[in-house]
């Protein structure tokens, strides 16, 4: 007996949208991954230290916003250079 | 039966797996994915951080530069990973 009580296409549906989910999950530790490693040659001065100190950490996350703000910078910059160029 | 199944069956032999077994093995490959990945990039941090002239052996004190190092790379991306999901929300709450 079904637990779900859903009709084959529903359950497609469901099945699907999980789909996603974890793939939208997966994007985002994809993203960290990459972050990470290009932040800490950004903010880790030298050899590792025995904690995180403050500057730090407020450093990594200074870190990515300008990260995602110098992408959406290049992509509507890059935007208008192409519409411009298509005339 | 729809034909949703049949497309993960092939290999499963005796007839098709249910999509929770499959959404459950796919939720692990991703997790031992992500591992790798961060295994893999952890090495290359710290190797650099910490090997100056590759030696005979790895003496004592890069041995403890890498053990603080991976410390340090995993604090990092758990900064890393919360603040990259609040600008996320921020940006969702804007739209």
């Amino acid at each position: 007996m079904d637990g779900f009580d859903l009709n084959s296409s529903e359950k497609a549906d469901a099945s699907e949208l999980q789909r996603m989910i974890e793939q939208q999950k997966a994007q985002f530790q994809a993203q960290v991954h990459n972050f990470t490693d290009v932040c800490l040659d950004k903010c880790m001065e030298g050899s590792p230290s025995s904690k995180i100190d403050s500057r730090t950490e407020a450093c990594l996350v200074s870190c990515v916003d300008r990260f995602i703000d110098t992408t959406l910078s290049i992509t509507n910059r890059f935007t208008q250079m192409v519409q411009k160029g298509a005339h | 039966m729809d034909g949703f199944g049949s497309d993960f069956s092939s290999g499963a032999g005796s007839g098709k797996m249910d999509t929770g077994t499959i959404m459950e093995q796919v939720k692990v490959q991703i997790a031992v994915a992500n591992a790798q990945e961060l295994l893999q990039r952890m090495t290359d941090k710290c190797f650099k951080k910490c090997i100056g002239k590759p030696g005979g052996t790895l003496d004592n004190s890069e041995q403890k530069c890498i053990a603080m190092c991976m410390d340090r790379y995993m604090d990092a991306w758990n900064t890393v990973s919360r603040a990259y999901n609040s600008r996320l929300q921020r940006e969702r709450a804007r739209i």
